[in-house]
């Protein structure tokens, strides 16, 4: 890590909404390389519209976003962004493999008139591998779980060869198995450095790869800091007032999905 | 079908068939993913105005025509872009005024009979000009040019807006630009099968191909086959079974989706009772999950407690006991 770098995301008293509905603001964020960041908060904080306005597909409305040093108005490099959306399941419309859907990872790289490159699809494998989904490359993203659909978009991301990932709620709707995988695989980028935002409603199934929490309460930061000592901040919390974070004070939510008015109907798991 | 080329007139409609038949899958295909089946028809309606204007103003009916649909189009996606939910009622104004008009003005021509209106509306691939031929293979050739070289990237818009979005694809832009091609393509195929019947062409075969093809690419190409055969097809029965063509070849094409439906429900059948369900299973194999992976008749078993374990939709399905005999 180079001190000298700009950092990756720098926010100042910036808000984000729809059309003329301010969602979240005064937000101050400085996102640095190698870092990885969980962003919580209950539903309808503002989480997504925070990763989404950062991305420039949510209104800005105020303050000040950089990108890599740019302000995001000027900022073109758009595949040095990994973006992860939160989607439950990929358009079923038509048959697409899971080739065909990472291979779209790779677009942003070349210009509309060339074709695909045999380095393209190198890095197209490589990523599909490093999802572990290398077995079912050519299978149709209809079949496969709500899991490996949610790394089939990790890998998509990961086409682009991106220097900092943002996810939003990778882990949403996952059932047990493949959210373990999907942590394994986390983990795994996590180790090579890759620097991630990732948005989530289960701390628990990244607890061991996050370095840094920041806390959405209702459009506002309300928390900044390590892993340890949003710990303390959860338990003063829960000690002192009925202001709570119920996601993570409740222990071992784990798998139960579905519990949240946004969430999608519990998945039900193939016997 | 010799004799039938050596006719003038047939060997200008089996060509007409030809374009029309192999670019309206192909744009189709972005229609089907999109949602947006029925745009076409729409962009039909619209057409059938243009179809008038020029018909009343002495100008080539093909041009005007061109010209109303692209504007159609361009119009559809601005409002379908503006995210308001008027929109929907604003396409439906725009669609249906746009067939009232052209009804209205042909029936005021002097050149307008009964006859000349319903060769528009479906298809009248027998009295078409060698010039209106000659327009509509340029038409077709920029259609299919353009589509095959932007596939990626409209398939990348049309499977993911946000994500393109994301990644400063211009999105907007890609779907103008895919609207303008259907327009183009609904102009093209105007003669062969009618402004009414022209979404068929450009939807069934894709219903179909998407039944049993397994990837986009292999569908895609699937449906520019049903769509040749159907529409060069239809008009060789039209030309003997004396219909006309438009009907003929939307009927070939609703035929081939039904055979499709009827052998592959059949096949599902035959496979879902042929195999069976791995016990209730929380792991999930993969490359690095320690089973042993084996290679089984084409796909990748896993070796679990002694069962083969292969991967099939969200599940694992039995594939036996695992004995040592084959390995040696």
């Amino acid at each position: 890590m180079h001190l000298s770098d700009p950092p990756l995301m720098r926010l100042r008293s910036a808000s984000f909404g729809y059309a003329d509905r301010v969602v979240v603001s005064g937000i101050d964020l400085d996102i640095h390389r190698g870092e990885v960041v969980a962003l919580l908060g209950p539903n309808g904080s503002g989480k997504s519209t925070l990763v989404r306005g950062i991305l420039g597909l949510t209104t800005q409305q105020g303050g000040e976003v950089q990108l890599f040093g740019r302000p995001r108005e000027r900022f073109t490099e758009h595949t040095r962004i990994g973006y992860v959306p939160q989607r439950h399941s990929l358009s079923a419309s038509v048959r697409a493999t899971v080739t065909e859907i990472v291979e779209v990872g790779r677009l942003p790289h070349r210009p509309w008139w060339r074709p695909t490159s045999s380095e393209d699809r190198a890095i197209v494998r490589r990523a599909i591998e490093d999802v572990g989904l290398a077995d079912r490359a050519r299978e149709e993203v209809a079949s496969l779980s709500g899991g490996q659909q949610r790394r089939v978009l990790i890998a998509r991301a990961l086409a682009g060869e991106p220097e900092v990932l943002v996810m939003d709620e990778p882990t949403a709707g996952v059932d047990r198995a493949s959210q373990e995988a999907l942590a394994g695989v986390l983990r795994r980028l996590v180790d090579r450095g890759t620097s991630m935002l990732v948005v989530t409603h289960e701390l628990a199934a990244l607890e061991r790869v996050v370095s840094r929490i920041v806390c959405l309460d209702a459009g506002h930061v309300d928390f900044d800091g390590s892993a340890a000592a949003y710990a303390a901040h959860v338990a003063g919390h829960a000690a002192g007032s009925g202001h709570h974070h119920p996601d993570d004070v409740t222990p071992r939510r784990g798998h139960v999905i579905g519990a949240a008015p946004l969430d999608p109907a519990p998945r039900e798991v193939a016997p | 079908m010799t004799d039938l080329l050596a006719l003038d007139f047939m060997r200008q409609a089996l060509l007409a068939a030809l374009l029309a038949g192999f670019a309206a899958p192909l744009v189709g295909v972005f229609l089907v993913q999109r949602r947006m089946s029925l745009i076409g028809d729409g962009m039909g309606h619209v057409a059938l105005a243009g179809v008038a204007v020029g018909v009343l103003t002495g100008q080539a009916p093909v041009l005007t025509a061109l010209a109303a649909a692209v504007a159609a189009a361009v119009a559809i996606e601005l409002i379908r872009a503006s995210g308001r939910t008027s929109g929907d009622t604003a396409l439906a104004v725009m669609f249906y005024g746009g067939i009232a008009l052209g009804v209205v003005l042909i029936a005021r021509s002097s050149a307008g009979t009964p006859a000349n209106l319903t060769g528009y509306l479906f298809g009248a691939i027998l009295t078409t000009s060698t010039t209106d031929i000659a327009v509509f293979a340029a038409l077709a050739a920029v259609v299919l040019a353009t589509t095959l070289l932007l596939r990626p990237r409209f398939f990348a818009v049309a499977n993911d807006e946000e994500y393109a979005r994301a990644v400063g694809i211009p999105v907007l832009g890609y779907n103008v630009l895919l609207a303008v091609l259907t327009a183009v393509t609904v102009v093209v195929s105007m003669r062969v099968v009618g402004l009414l019947l022209i979404s068929a062409l450009m939807i069934l075969p894709n219903a179909t191909s998407q039944l049993f093809a397994r990837s986009f690419r292999s569908a895609m190409w699937w449906a520019v086959v049903i769509g040749v055969l159907c529409s060069v097809g239809g008009v060789v029965v039209s030309y003997s079974a004396e219909t006309p063509s438009g009907g003929t070849i939307v009927l070939l094409a609703v035929g081939a989706f039904l055979l499709a439906s009827t052998v592959t429900a059949l096949g599902t059948r035959v496979r879902s009772a042929a195999h069976d369900r791995a016990e209730r299973h929380d792991h999930e194999h993969g490359p690095d999950c320690g089973h042993p992976a084996l290679g089984h008749e084409g796909h990748v078993d896993y070796l679990h407690d002694g069962h083969r374990h292969a991967a099939h939709e969200g599940h694992y399905d039995e594939h036996g006991q695992h004995t040592t005999v084959e390995r040696r």
